[in-house]
């Protein structure tokens, strides 16, 4: 077991300045020098200029007590403020006012206590600083043994340390108690649910019409010129009765239009896209904050959350920032309305990664 | 007869404090508290008042937030807004977010208790903060206090955990997508993820369950632990006594200041009004979460300057630094290092610091109580460990305002991520550096003001026509500060009983060479006299 | 003795002061009188032939080098043609345009040009094909609907410029400028021109009484303070932590510093 080394000159550590005899410890590797300096003693006192002065004493006086009553006069106008700055409809003006002035009102309340009873502790309280001994924390070697002893006395009563199979049978029940409390809280997770499933799919089908967000308006394929951006939701998604956000949460997409030309497509994506306009889920690959900072000209499209960059021109694939998958591109074509539609669901899951994704 | 008129006069005579005074003691006991405790000593340093500075603001938000309780609720229930404020008027909103929208427009003095409690929170978790960089780089972590350290720390997560949970309530687009990160970074969770990303929303994001889940830990759980863990922080203050700085005539067996009846109960109680008054001013004349500009929680829209409260800013900057494409699949499962990686550091920096006083206690082997606070320069590993500390962590939280760091500068986003990027690692070790040498070179400044005194600024012509600067000497009060401090030499290896030497006696001289192979001693009586002797 | 005021023929000292007074009265009254100034919507035909043949000149004169004599676009500038009146009137009449220096993007500045210029220009431009037109009044002065603007504003805008129009930063240097003192007519016109990398937002996309409900909001947001008090900027969280820590902390370390203090 190593020793602990006092390297150079040291003392026992009973005649240290550093340590009284009762908090004698192993001193580790302290270096405590045998010709150190003896603590002084208390400063004289000095005196304050309030305690010398009487004018300045009874200034100071006067102080304390007019900020005790500029506090009650900060109270008044604090419920004062709350009548007369009431809140008119449709006006945040109104709401301005009031919020200043029973506020203001309050910090005077407040901080006209507070500096007086500082103020009158700093140059009026005549106290003498107070000295409390320290006593060991682990307490006297008596109180120890004292414990001891009585731990000593209850094992022998009790047989705790003699009866073994009582004693672990015990201590495996406590700690299997807590269980059922905490297979309970299961309860919080929904019973029914296949989460990979969910996750995997989309509101989006064979012939879901695109629709504007939030309006719910179908859009044509000729609504949308080069340099266009437009926010998509599934048409249908405003009527669901429940889970319109869950549903949105996995179906927006960001619609654009580029010159084909710019465009550098798969092979066999090339007929996901309809004459440059182009549909990607706006759910980023990262930890699923909207990406929609779409730039027309450098086609990058930016998240604002962790500054994931995707370039729209070359299937959304990530050119800087923390993620790692390209937006995934929505199949679309256009109906014989002139309505672009989707040609089917996403075909992967969006947004976030999870464990199951492959 | 005499002595019934004098005792009946006498019982006339005792005024009503005392009679009262005496009811309520003869029932709780209260004078031998009042006895023992009345006069007790509190150390008087500033930065012992950070602790009461996070105290004070608590109570802020426990009443602040009582108040907020009457008038919010937390359901999301599909609600159309009706009431002061126009451009939400029709707009479809969950009723937790209509609600708060009522207490800022339609409940008076509603928005200025919304922002007190705010605001306080956010002072709350900056005041835990900077107390605990004083308890660190003062050392007052050391024995008897490891455990208050650890309490401390949790104190410290929680206060976070509060502050996450309860902006998340109003349900509006800044937090909704916070928790979309939050629920993204679940998901990236290997095995347990996907499930535990259900458990938390009950189902798939958001779900109509969140909001009600968060109140209940918000208002009910965490306030509760904080306030036992506040009670068990502070009663070990207590039993320990504070630590006070060294000084003439304090002494690790003493502790030395103003009594608590009557200075340190006027100056504290004072302070506790200020700081209220402090967080008030600035409720009454800041804005703090404008939720009417963000709007209900959609999962459409996004503000550009998408950023959590300050003290979840390490975690998003963690998150914004990682390099491009660290996930991949594997087994047919995706592995997202992307997320595993910054949770995997965040973690690691938290069971450090949370252990520092284990560490450095088994490298010191030094087992007695310690009460006399170290002056940060005299602990210079320590000090410039806790500087590459604050660099990593103030990199990290630096990152996560990165683009409101390009607009305000005029830099790329991408300049500012490549440079933080370098800086969060290359960082701290430069301020350990230059911090552990400047502590060293103050501590020899100390040692040359004990020995030679203050430069007086005096010059005088010596016979011979030379020219020096007086110095002043220090009296035995200032020079007591300079002295007595302790000083750590590295550990020796030597031989266990069996004769050899284990590999966790070499790493514990390894880490005792790195922490004090750099010495300043301090100056000792013989110094001094041989130093005079032959100067003079 | 009653001293009159002594009629010495010295001036009175304020008499300098009273002579400059009244001779950058005079000037200034001179020149507002007599300037056509920016601040006064010149009412220009659209059609006439004098205002293309104005617009060409000052086309000529500022634009060609970058923009090509008929704006067909160089190496340095695109080609205008088909931009519309609208793309002219807000990139010249918020001082992007002319352009003083290559960089991510045009910086707005000082405009170089009188309003009644800037109109030339445009019906120049607009002249060489067709193109959006700067909007009709009523569109653009408010009085549309704030909360459906509001809705369109944070869907389409905010991740961009942020949701109380702040600002916000993009790709490469490049940034969503704050709209917190453009004007109506401006916001218009970006929306349906996509101004350098702002994406286009044509009628289709969001309809004229959509942007005129978006500009409603925007303006709505410029006439009312915010009822919490200073905004910092509505920048967020981060203005929010910053002034936490340096003022509300500083100011509370500053106290703690004089409590403690020994008092003289």
């Amino acid at each position: 077991m190593a020793q602990d080394d006092h390297s150079g000159t040291e003392v026992a550590a009973a005649d240290s300045s550093h340590a009284a005899p009762e908090f004698a410890g192993s001193t580790g590797t302290a270096v405590i020098p045998h010709d150190g300096f003896e603590n002084p003693g208390f400063e004289p006192h000095r005196p304050r200029v309030t305690d010398e002065d009487a004018s300045r004493q009874k200034r100071a006086q006067r102080t304390v007590y007019t900020l005790f009553y500029l506090s009650i006069l900060g109270s008044v106008w604090a419920i004062a403020a709350y009548m007369l700055f009431p809140i008119e409809s449709n006006d945040v003006g109104a709401v301005r006012l009031n919020n200043m002035f029973v506020g203001l009102g309050a910090t005077l309340a407040l901080l006209g206590i507070g500096f007086g009873a500082v103020h009158w502790g700093k140059s009026l309280m005549t106290s003498p600083e107070s000295i409390d001994i320290r006593h060991p924390i682990g307490g006297t070697e008596a109180t120890k043994a004292g414990a001891v002893e009585v731990f000593r006395e209850a094992d022998e009563e009790s047989g705790f340390s003699r009866r073994s199979v009582i004693r672990n049978s015990l201590i495996g029940a406590l700690l299997v108690f807590p269980l059922p409390a905490v297979v309970l809280f299961r309860g919080l997770a929904p019973q029914d649910q296949m989460p990979v499933e969910l996750l995997s799919h989309t509101m989006w089908a064979k012939g879901t019409r695109l629709a504007l967000d939030p309006s719910g308006v179908p859009i044509k394929a000729s609504d949308i010129t080069v340099g266009s951006a437009f926010h998509v939701i599934p048409e249908g998604l405003n009527d669901l009765e429940h889970g319109r956000l869950e549903e949105k949460a996995k179906a927006a997409v960001l619609l654009m239009r580029l010159e084909p030309s710019e465009l550098n497509q798969a092979p066999d994506r090339e007929s996901w896209s309809y004459d440059g306009i182009v549909a990607y889920s706006k759910i980023c690959t990262h930890v699923g904050c909207p990406v929609a900072l779409y730039e027309q000209h450098t086609h990058h499209l930016l998240c604002p959350c962790h500054q994931s960059q995707f370039d729209v021109a070359n299937h959304c694939e990530v050119i800087f920032g923390p993620a790692k998958r390209p937006l995934p591109q929505l199949p679309i074509a256009v109906d014989d309305e002139g309505y672009l539609i989707a040609q089917s669901d996403f075909t992967e899951p969006v947004g976030p990664s999870f464990w199951e994704r492959s | 007869m005499s002595t019934t008129s004098t005792r009946s006069t006498a019982l006339e005579k005792r005024s009503f404090t005392a009679a009262a005074s005496d009811y309520i003691n003869d029932r709780t006991g209260l004078a031998v508290a009042i006895k023992g405790l009345g006069r007790k000593a509190f150390p008087d340093h500033w930065s012992f008042l950070l602790g009461e500075v996070a105290l004070f603001s608590f109570i802020v938000i426990l009443v602040s937030g009582t108040f907020l309780t009457f008038f919010f609720q937390a359901s999301m229930a599909e609600v159309h807004y009706d009431g002061s404020y126009v451009p939400l008027k029709g707009v479809e909103m969950s009723v937790a977010m209509a609600s708060t929208l009522d207490i800022s427009f339609d409940i008076r003095g509603g928005l200025f208790v919304r922002q007190m409690h705010h605001w306080a929170a956010l002072l709350f978790v900056a005041a835990i903060g900077l107390h605990m960089l004083r308890v660190f780089f003062t050392g007052a972590f050391r024995k008897p206090r490891e455990i208050n350290w650890v309490f401390g720390f949790i104190l410290f997560i929680l206060a976070m955990a509060e502050g996450f949970t309860g902006y998340s309530l109003p349900d509006d687009l800044l937090s909704g997508n916070g928790l979309r990160i939050i629920d993204g970074m679940v998901k990236g969770m290997p095995i347990i993820g996907t499930w535990t990303s259900f458990l938390l929303f009950g189902g798939e994001f958001p779900g109509t369950d969140i909001v009600g889940r968060l109140y209940a830990l918000h208002i009910l759980l965490l306030p509760a632990l904080i306030v036992a863990l506040i009670a068990i922080h502070v009663g070990y203050v207590f039993i320990h006594k504070h630590t006070q700085f060294a000084g003439p005539g304090r002494e690790p067996t003493n502790s030395v200041g103003p009594p608590v009846l009557p200075i340190y109960a006027a100056k504290a109680g004072g302070f506790m009004f200020i700081i209220w008054g402090v967080i008030s001013l600035i409720a009454a004349l800041f804005t703090i979460n404008p939720i009417w500009n963000y709007g209900p929680y959609d999962p459409s829209p996004v503000s550009a300057g998408t950023q959590p409260d300050w003290y979840i800013g390490f975690a998003d900057g963690a998150l914004r630094l990682i390099p491009p494409g660290w996930e991949f699949v594997w087994l047919d499962r995706t592995w997202s290092f992307n997320i595993l990686v910054p949770l995997i550091v965040i973690g690691g920096f938290i069971v450090t610091v949370l252990l520092y006083p284990f560490i450095e206690a088994w490298i010191k082997g030094d087992k007695r109580e310690h009460h006399i606070a170290d002056r940060p320069r005299n602990a210079p590993t320590r000090t410039a460990i806790g500087a590459a500390g604050v660099t990593f962590y103030a990199g990290l939280w630096a990152a996560a305002s990165s683009d409101i760091l390009s607009t305000h500068f005029s830099l790329t986003i991408e300049g500012v991520t490549h440079f933080l990027q370098a800086a969060v690692i290359i960082g701290p070790f430069i301020a350990y550096f230059i911090t552990k040498r400047v502590c060293i070179a103050l501590q020899k400044k100390d040692r040359e003001i004990v020995l030679h005194g203050y430069e007086s600024g005096r010059i005088v012509k010596l016979p011979g026509g030379e020219f020096i600067e007086v110095h002043q000497p220090l009296d035995e009060y200032e020079r007591w500060r300079l002295v007595s401090y302790e000083n750590y030499a590295p550990l020796m290896i030597r031989p266990n009983a069996r004769g050899k030497i284990t590999a966790g006696q070499r790493a514990r001289a390894g880490l005792s060479r790195w922490f004090f192979e750099d010495r300043i001693a301090p100056v000792t009586k013989g110094e001094l006299e041989s130093s005079h002797s032959t100067h003079h | 003795m009653n001293r009159s005021k002594r009629r010495t023929g010295r001036r009175s000292p304020l008499a300098t002061v009273a002579l400059l007074a009244l001779g950058l009265v005079f000037t200034g009254g001179a020149y507002a009188a007599l300037s056509t100034g920016t601040a006064a919507q010149a009412e220009v035909d659209p059609n006439s032939q004098e205002t293309i043949e104005q617009g060409k000149k000052l086309f000529q004169a500022n634009c060609a080098t970058c923009h090509g004599l008929s704006a067909q676009g160089t190496d340095n500038g695109p080609s205008l043609i088909g931009v519309g009146a609208a793309s002219v009137d807000f990139q010249v009449g918020t001082g992007r345009m002319p352009m003083q220096m290559q960089g991510p993007q045009a910086q707005q500045k000082p405009p170089q040009f009188t309003d009644e210029q800037v109109k030339q220009l445009a019906y120049y431009v607009a002249s060489l094909g067709p193109g959006p037109d700067i909007p009709a009044d009523h569109l653009v002065n408010g009085g549309g609907d704030a909360a459906n603007g509001a809705e369109l504003f944070r869907i389409n805008c905010a991740m961009c410029h942020n949701v109380a129009g702040a600002g916000g930063a993009l790709t490469e240097g490049k940034f969503a400028p704050p709209l917190n003192d453009v004007s109506g007519v401006h916001i218009y016109e970006a929306m349906v021109t996509g101004p350098q990398n702002m994406p286009v937002f044509n009628d289709l996309n969001i309809s004229p009484e959509d942007k005129r409900d978006v500009i409603t909001y925007l303006q709505y947001v410029q006439d009312n303070r915010s009822p919490g008090g200073f905004e910092l900027g509505s920048i967020g969280p981060v203005a929010e932590g910053l002034f936490i820590w340096i003022f509300g902390l500083g100011a509370i370390v500053a106290i703690t510093v004089w409590i403690t203090a020994k008092s003289n």
